[in-house]
């Protein structure tokens, strides 16, 4: 059907495909097949490879072709627009690493650690079909309608072609995912560090590391990002080498130790503090430090996977995927769809994708390689994330995530019940893998960076073994972590700061002057108060926080996922290629029943905050007081969140509905007129502009 | 030989450098001197400064 514009391919490279696809296709038949007997994690890690391949040559080819009709010869907004700073036409390889460093984030990291619970093979098929026919085709799709409207955002492109109230209804969607981001990776790094003097210690350190970066980037070498991250390397190893010393030493460990009510605190007092500094002094050393730790890492783990080559102790299916699971409640369907949204969908890249990348690229014909490719990747690194968590002993996952409400709080209590489960595990294999990797208690450190980082610190242990080499690499996983979250969390609190600013000036004009220095404040306060809340929230919630805040991020998530490809499904209609309303169309659908089932199992239901704040108020009634809350006001506090969280879970229903609406009405009207209707800016050749 | 070691370190500090929102600096000499000849060219430190800013403003992002 789509013959026509591509050409005709040679018999090796036919030869070639059927090859890849025999060897993908055994790979992912041992993956799925083989049960009873565990499997290597390069049979895993090898069928990726080969989807993602044939992914890319196949499916992202058809969508450049024929549904995007990409076009070489168009000249591109970085030609068009050339400024020298913002469009610049871009080697195609500076462009992929640029956008890969973007996209890729704690998530991929977080949400396949979560769903392993439910066995590797779940979150493996959804990443690996997840991403070839929603993740990578959204991300692809928003880049190439960027790249025709001269790089224009995706709320902006929402405006133009769906009117001004759908544009300014997903921007209310962004700012609530944001607050929602931020304060889910902000509790990740809560449980990260309670109780850890020396990951805490090693984390303050980034503090002064960054200040150091600032200033000698600022007065004595400015501009040097390479020369001062490799001085700040070194320093951070140097303070992660040190942090033994404090968490074993008496009068500094307690300096440093912390619970999670505290922790929260502290990140709150910060984040406030950091997002109103000169960006020079702390966000951007430490922006490029984790940029580069982030890359880094990753290569190491794809290193360590590659050489260690675990075999996956976690059963391919475990019995949690019926929803009684303890690191995230609900069935399969639809929580694994949105417990895994980066590394099969996010909506997050639609910004990203919308944003500096298409001002980039030199051509058309660099597109895929760039949107495509780079999402396959990202998928690969969610693949690596499940890899190292189902490559734990399950017992020890399970004693990581589990809330402590569910398997108690002590190695003993946490071994009994985890063994009911199936996964016999004894108090002194937790207590040694607790002493391996230099920390007090393994216990319900729920939210993916632990367990990745005792995933990671094993198979490291496994190729450079040494004596406490493994607390090492813990706290250097912990700490990598950590620093790209703080970022975050700096740089999504000066974002947020800016939307709020957009967003109130619709009301009232004066507060959009972001120089005014009380609208600054004033933004960047309720910016932090937002997220803070949520983050507190989570530090004294029953089940541990990630429990509850999780699948409202992955709601919020994929439903902006779900935006971007409803938008690309209307601009497709209007393009009048009918025909393939369905590559965007159908990934489109499949988000929004997703989100709207666990939205609707998050309001009513065994399962939903509606119910968990009727039991802690059927309770308070009765005058009794149920774990962890220690007194009246406390048990108030946590029916009071619930029913916050349940507002927000209508809210996110009520925004994907109303976005449903208004894509439908404007795919009526396009499908009606029988000419062309998006508001693509006009060929100009590439020829007659370089020429 | 050197060739290729020299464009894979241009490529790699080009990127890295982007990564972190600073632009290709020679780039932004060249089109200034050839587009508009009558601004003045900033030097690496005052171009640095204005893109250290710049990254942070308005509503780029990165991912979760």
């Amino acid at each position: 059907m789509h013959a026509a514009v591509m050409p005709k391919p040679s018999p090796a490279s036919k030869i070639l495909w059927v090859a890849i696809a025999i060897v993908g296709a055994f790979c992912l038949g041992v993956v799925a097949l083989r049960r009873g007997e565990p499997i290597n994690a390069i049979w895993l890690v090898a069928a990726s490879i080969a989807i993602f391949v044939i992914g890319y040559r196949f499916y992202g080819k058809f969508v450049e072709h024929s549904v995007l009709k990409l076009d070489p010869t168009r000249a591109p907004p970085s030609v068009l627009r050339n400024d020298g700073l913002d469009y610049v036409p871009t080697d195609k390889w500076v462009v992929f690493g640029h956008h890969f460093a973007a996209i890729a984030g704690a998530g991929p990291l977080v949400g396949p650690v979560l769903a392993a619970q439910m066995g590797y093979l779940p979150g493996t098929i959804w990443i690996l079909f997840g991403v070839v026919f929603a993740g990578a085709v959204q991300d692809f799709m928003i880049l190439g309608l960027s790249l025709r409207r001269d790089g224009r955002s995706l709320g902006h492109m929402l405006r133009e072609e769906l009117g001004p109230l759908p544009g300014i209804v997903a921007m209310v969607g962004v700012l609530v995912l944001m607050m929602i981001v931020l304060a889910v990776l902000a509790l990740v790094v809560v449980k990260a560090l309670t109780h850890s003097p020396w990951g805490t210690f090693t984390v303050a350190c980034t503090i002064p590391i960054a200040f150091l970066m600032g200033g000698y980037m600022r007065w004595f070498r400015p501009g040097r990002i390479l020369e001062v991250s490799i001085i700040g390397l070194v320093l951070l190893l140097a303070s992660i080498w040190f942090g033994k010393n404090v968490a074993d030493s008496a009068t500094l460990a307690p300096l440093f130790d912390f619970d999670a009510k505290a922790l929260a605190w502290l990140l709150i007092a910060y984040g406030s503090c950091a997002s109103v500094l000169p960006v020079w002094l702390l966000l951007a050393p430490r922006d490029y430090l984790s940029t580069f730790l982030k890359i880094g890492t990753i290569a190491l783990l794809a290193l360590a996977i590659f050489l260690a080559a675990p075999t996956l102790q976690m059963p391919a299916v475990t019995k949690f995927i019926d929803g009684t699971g303890p690191v995230f409640a609900g069935d399969l369907f639809p929580f694994l769809f949105i417990t895994i949204a980066c590394g099969a969908v996010s909506g997050w890249h639609s910004i990203i994708a919308s944003g500096t990348t298409p001002k980039l690229l030199a051509n058309e014909g660099q597109a895929r390689m760039v949107g495509y490719g780079g999402m396959l990747m990202e998928a690969f690194v969610a693949i690596m994330a499940l890899v190292a968590a189902a490559s734990l002993h399950p017992g020890v996952y399970f004693a990581m995530n589990s809330p402590g409400a569910i398997i108690g709080t002590t190695v003993q209590e946490a071994a009994t019940t985890i063994s009911q489960w199936g996964f016999v595990v004894t108090p002194d294999e937790l207590l040694q893998t607790a002493k391996d990797i230099g920390e007090g208690s393994i216990l319900s450190r729920a939210g993916g960076a632990p367990t990745l980082a005792v995933g990671m610190a094993q198979l490291l242990h496994n190729i450079l073994p040494g004596g406490g080499m493994m607390a090492f690499w813990y706290h250097y996983a912990i700490l990598f972590e950590a620093l790209f979250i703080l970022t975050t969390v700096d740089a999504g609190t000066r974002v947020g700061r800016f939307m709020i600013q957009e967003i109130s000036g619709l009301i009232y004009k004066p507060l959009q002057a972001t120089e005014s220095w009380t609208g600054n404040l004033l933004a960047t306060a309720i910016c932090v108060a937002l997220w803070g809340y949520f983050l507190y929230q989570g530090a004294v919630d029953p089940l541990g926080g990630i429990n509850t805040l999780w699948p409202l991020f992955g709601i919020a998530n994929q439903m902006l996922a779900a935006i971007a490809l409803m938008l690309a499904t209307v601009v497709v209609v209007k393009l009048k290629r009918e025909r393939y309303v369905w590559v965007p169309g159908i990934p489109a659908l499949w988000l929004i029943v997703c989100t709207l089932t666990a939205g609707w199992e998050k309001l009513s239901g065994p399962i939903s905050f509606t119910a968990a704040a009727n039991k802690y108020s059927a309770a308070m009634q009765q005058g009794q007081l149920l774990a962890p809350a220690k007194n009246a006001a406390e048990m108030q506090r946590i029916v009071t969140n619930n029913y916050v969280d349940m507002a927000l879970t209508g809210l996110f229903m009520a925004l994907i509905v109303a976005m449903v609406l208004f894509c439908l009405r404007a795919l009526v009207k396009a499908w009606q007129t029988n000419h062309p209707t998006a508001h693509e800016e006009p060929y100009v050749a590439l020829g007659s502009v370089t020429g | 030989m050197n060739a290729t070691l020299q464009s894979v370190r241009k490529w790699a500090v080009q990127t890295a450098r982007l990564c972190c929102g600073v632009p290709d600096y020679d780039v932004y000499v060249k089109h200034l001197r050839e587009h508009h000849p009558e601004r003045k060219v900033p030097s690496y430190k005052e171009f640095f400064r204005e893109r250290q800013e710049a990254r942070y403003k308005g509503t780029g992002g990165r991912c979760c």
